[in-house]
């Protein structure tokens, strides 16, 4: 299609009175991205969201979609003149309007009979054919949420926004909903930026995920980078559990207990901090080279994965799952081997 | 669209409902402007004379009123609500029939009723062979009997405010009480009355401002407070009459900011949470056989004072003596209270749904304090706001004449108030509240989210407004005309000192033939203002059935709007 630049926020803050929502904020959703932000509620991703879409007027900042420029401190288009769709977290479908109408009241193009064939289209890609002349309150939730889908599609905007589009939904239709939401998404040319406060949607739904903490980006990137080389213990727990050891850097490997780990990039004599996720360690019941003994203090099933504490001979307790097919017990004697590649270390300030 | 304007288009956005708000709060500051001018002596006369009445009068009457219906509403509303008695189901909604009789019209009744020539006085006499001396009636033209006439005609305020709050505790909260021991009446005493402390003190005080506004039936019953001294001044043949009267007004004006200020402290001081979110059927008491006929008839017995006997009374009178002549003018009148009310809650409903979406799309600390500002009005007796109307039109029209005699050779006449135009806008300043409200309540049921929603599919304001508020709101819309058009209908001080010459409504020609004790003329008048006074109850009291939290239809018109419906005399 045309060559979109998708949307670029550059240096937004916003504050309430006294309480500041957005801290310079930066952020880029290229066209046919989906980018997450993920954020705790209160973080300000909302009104990062608001402010896009032009709901709120901008303080300080630029925002760019597509090229020109919708808000700065001197510029604010209306929300009606950019280029947004816009999914609210309760859908927002109008009550009193029916299916076809609620789509086709974003639409000025046309005539009544293209805007006609065109929800209908739209219906026809989330699945929802038969039901143009429903009205809202006879639909559910997992249904709402695909009409509220395509009636911001409808006026083909260059952004779209989710403002936690699944949180609604049960645990099963959410999956199930999600993925067809992200086929239309990357179907199209549209940039998405999509807020979660669930660190495991965002890693899933996300091309980038940006992790917003107090107003402020604090990481983005591609999914398995944030989640595997978190920028900071605070990033790291976000997405899970995390074992913190602490150590020093001796000739580029760090001597933890659980053996010598690779820092090649740190300075000789910088006391770091080790960041194991609970997957990263593997048991056995036979040692292998680097392993280190432990006993299992406790074991608890939780679905698919074991939760279970380990024990080292200094004392050190570590946070480990394993798959529940393996039946491991309290008292267990066993071997733990680091996978290198999901360690994070970070030097501690001095 | 770009930059600079910003600023000017969030001002151009406020302006309306900024100017609506001085608009109707005008009358207002008039008055309490007045308190600094120059009346010729006649207010150093009045405070010399009649003012200690007044004041004493009108503060006996307050807290007579205030007693009584606290009583009468407080217990009624736990019997109905708590209790199972024979009955019951029909008078939780019964108890609130009164609220259909304007106050005037049961002082009207009462005085027939039970004055010397009356039924009752005569049929004693006759019974028992009394000569007019032989024997002591309690007179109903008297303080007293001022107080109990209001009492029945407002108890329905407490009622409603205290069978709110009952239904909204907790059962839980009950039952622990319960389980702690307390039996039902240490239960009431103290659990339950502590809890619905605070929405019976915000009932009371609508019953206080009733009471302070109360003109008709204070009149009849020869009481002088304020309200009926304001109108008596201003109709003093001196030409300072207006002036005094004004001032008098801003004494009353002053006793209605206390009684806001004492409430809001007293709501400020007691607010409480539910501290659980369980609802259930709220248990009930099985009341029996003696009890539960004195809970009946102890019910039975405000409904039966307060609306059976007016109403019987004046149907009776209307049945036997309504005359040809009657009938042809009370058309006339009625197409008259008619044409006023349509108007007046027409423009209520247009201004209210300017403020409320002027306020919905520019929320700044200006907008809220104006919408606040607005609602003055509501609790500004009628005549007070009638006379702060009439000064500033009074100017104009002299100003007018003046105007229109150097520059033209002719006098125009009384433009404004000599026409609709005044009472028309004693009624926007009166009844704004009620209407605003109502539309508030109804728009705060559209979630925000549907602004963001059209907005971002490319409406305008504008558009947003037509196509998803206004379709929305339309049920509220029409519950707002509704009460205003009610409202306007049952006013009586307002609008005899603001209707133009000539120009008589219902209220206004009851008013009249009773006072002339031609009350079986004013009858079909009366009877008429009573049908329609009921439109309010049932729209109410379907409201409040279906407010409750868990009760078996569950209704999301929640607002009651308890400050709806007026006894406006």
């Amino acid at each position: 299609m045309s060559t979109r630049a998708g949307l670029t926020v550059t240096q937004v803050s916003h504050a309430y009175g006294k309480f500041v929502a957005a801290r310079q904020i930066d952020l880029v959703a290229r066209p046919g991205e989906v980018h997450c932000l993920l954020g705790p509620s209160g973080s300000g991703k909302s009104t990062l969201l608001r402010l896009i879409a032009g709901l709120e007027t901008l303080q300080q900042g630029h925002i760019e979609i597509d090229g020109t420029e919708v808000a700065s401190p001197t510029v604010h288009l209306s929300p009606e003149q950019r280029s947004v769709g816009f999914v609210f977290q309760d859908y927002a479908l109008f009550p009193h309007l029916d299916v076809r109408r609620n789509i086709a009241f974003g639409m000025s193009r046309g005539s009544a009979d293209q805007q006609r064939q065109r929800v209908r289209d739209l219906l026809d890609r989330v699945g929802m054919t038969d039901y143009e002349s429903a009205m809202p309150h006879t639909l559910s939730g997992g249904q709402q949420q695909r009409i509220a889908l395509a009636r911001a599609l409808a006026s083909e905007p260059a952004v779209m926004l989710l403002d936690e589009p699944f949180s609604g939904l049960d645990a099963r239709l959410r999956r199930d909903v999600r993925q067809t939401t992200l086929d239309i998404l990357h179907a199209t040319d549209v940039a998405t930026l999509m807020v979660t406060h669930d660190p495991q949607e965002a890693l899933a739904t996300g091309d980038v995920v940006s992790v917003i903490q107090a107003g402020r980006i604090v990481q983005t990137g591609p999914p398995a980078e944030v989640y595997q080389r978190s920028a900071s213990r605070a990033i790291a727990e976000v997405f899970g559990p995390i074992n913190r050891l602490t150590g020093e850097v001796q000739d580029g490997t760090v001597a933890s207990c659980c053996g010598p780990l690779a820092a090649p990039h740190l300075t000789h004599g910088s006391a770091v901090e080790v960041l194991l996720r609970p997957e990263a360690i593997a048991l056995s019941k036979q040692p292998a080279t680097d392993s280190v003994p432990a006993r299992i203090s406790s074991v608890s099933i939780e679905g698919a994965t074991l939760r279970i504490t380990v024990t080292l001979p200094e004392g050190v307790e570590l946070e480990v799952y394993d798959l529940a097919r393996r039946h491991w017990q309290a008292g267990d004697d066993v071997f733990l081997t680091l996978d290198d590649a999901t360690v994070i270390i970070h030097p501690l300030p001095a | 669209m770009v930059g600079g304007n910003k600023r000017v288009r969030s001002w151009a956005g406020q302006a309306p409902l900024v100017l609506i708000t001085l608009f109707v709060a005008a009358p207002v500051g008039v008055i309490a402007m007045s308190l600094g001018r120059d009346s010729g002596g006649l207010w150093s006369h009045l405070a010399a004379t009649v003012l200690p009445d007044y004041v004493r009068n009108t503060v006996l009457l307050a807290l007579g009123v205030t007693l009584l219906t606290s009583v009468l509403g407080v217990a009624t509303a736990w019997l109905v609500t708590l209790c199972r008695f024979p009955g019951q189901r029909i008078l939780r909604w019964a108890l609130l029939l009164p609220l259909a009789i304007p106050t005037y019209l049961n002082a009207y009744a009462y005085t027939d009723l039970l004055q010397f020539s009356g039924p009752v006085q005569s049929g004693l006499r006759e019974t028992f062979g009394w000569g007019a001396r032989d024997y002591w009636f309690p007179e109903v033209r008297s303080l007293s009997g001022a107080i109990l006439i209001l009492a029945l005609g407002l108890y329905p305020y407490v009622y409603l405010a205290a069978r709110t709050a009952f239904l909204e505790q907790s059962v839980c909260v009950l039952e622990v009480g319960r389980t702690l021991g307390l039996g039902p009446w240490s239960n009431f005493a103290r659990i339950a009355l502590p809890l619905a402390r605070p929405s019976i003190i915000a009932g009371l005080s609508l019953v206080l401002m009733e009471t302070l506004a109360e003109f008709g039936a204070v009149q009849y019953c020869a009481v002088d407070t304020f309200a009926t001294g304001i109108y008596r001044t201003f109709k003093r043949p001196d030409p300072h009459a207006l002036t005094a009267a004004a001032q008098l007004s801003a004494c009353l004006l002053l006793l209605v900011g206390m009684l806001i200020a004492v409430e809001a402290l007293a709501r400020r001081s007691a607010r409480f949470h539910n501290t659980s979110t369980r609802y259930r059927e709220l248990p009930s008491w099985q009341l029996r056989g003696a009890k539960a006929w004195l809970a009946s008839f102890g019910c039975a017995l405000p409904v039966l004072w307060g609306f059976g006997i007016p109403l019987g009374l004046f149907a009776l009178r209307s049945w036997q003596h309504g005359d040809a002549r009657a009938r042809e003018t009370f058309l006339e009148f009625g197409r008259n209270s008619f044409t006023l009310a349509s108007i007046a809650s027409l423009l209520a409903v247009f201004l209210a749904v300017m403020m409320a979406l002027g306020q919905r799309l520019h929320s700044t600390a200006l907008t809220r304090f104006m919408t606040r500002l607005s609602g003055i009005g509501y609790a500004i007796p009628g005549g007070v706001i009638a006379i702060g109307i009439l000064v500033p039109v009074t100017w104009l029209d002299h100003r007018l004449n003046t105007l229109g005699q150097t520059l033209f050779g002719v006098s125009p006449g009384l433009v404004l108030g000599g026409t609709a135009v005044a009472i028309i806008y004693g009624y926007q300043t009166r009844f704004l509240a009620v209407s605003l409200n109502l539309v508030q309540a109804g728009l705060t049921r559209i979630q925000p989210s549907l602004d963001g929603a059209a907005r971002t599919l490319g409406a305008s304001p504008a558009r947003m407004v037509r196509q998803i508020h206004l379709p929305m709101l339309r049920g509220s819309l029409l519950a707002a005309g509704l009460l205003v058009f009610v409202d306007v209908i049952k006013e009586l001080p307002a609008t005899l000192i603001l209707r133009p010459f000539n120009f008589d409504t219902l209220a206004v020609r009851v008013y009249q033939l009773a006072s002339d004790e031609r009350l079986a003329e004013a009858s079909t008048g009366a009877l008429a203002i009573i049908f329609i006074g009921l439109i309010p109850v049932v729209i109410l009291s379907t409201m409040l059935d279906r407010s409750r939290p868990g009760a078996t239809t569950s209704s999301s018109d929640s607002d009651a709007p308890l400050a709806a419906p007026g006894a406006t005399s």
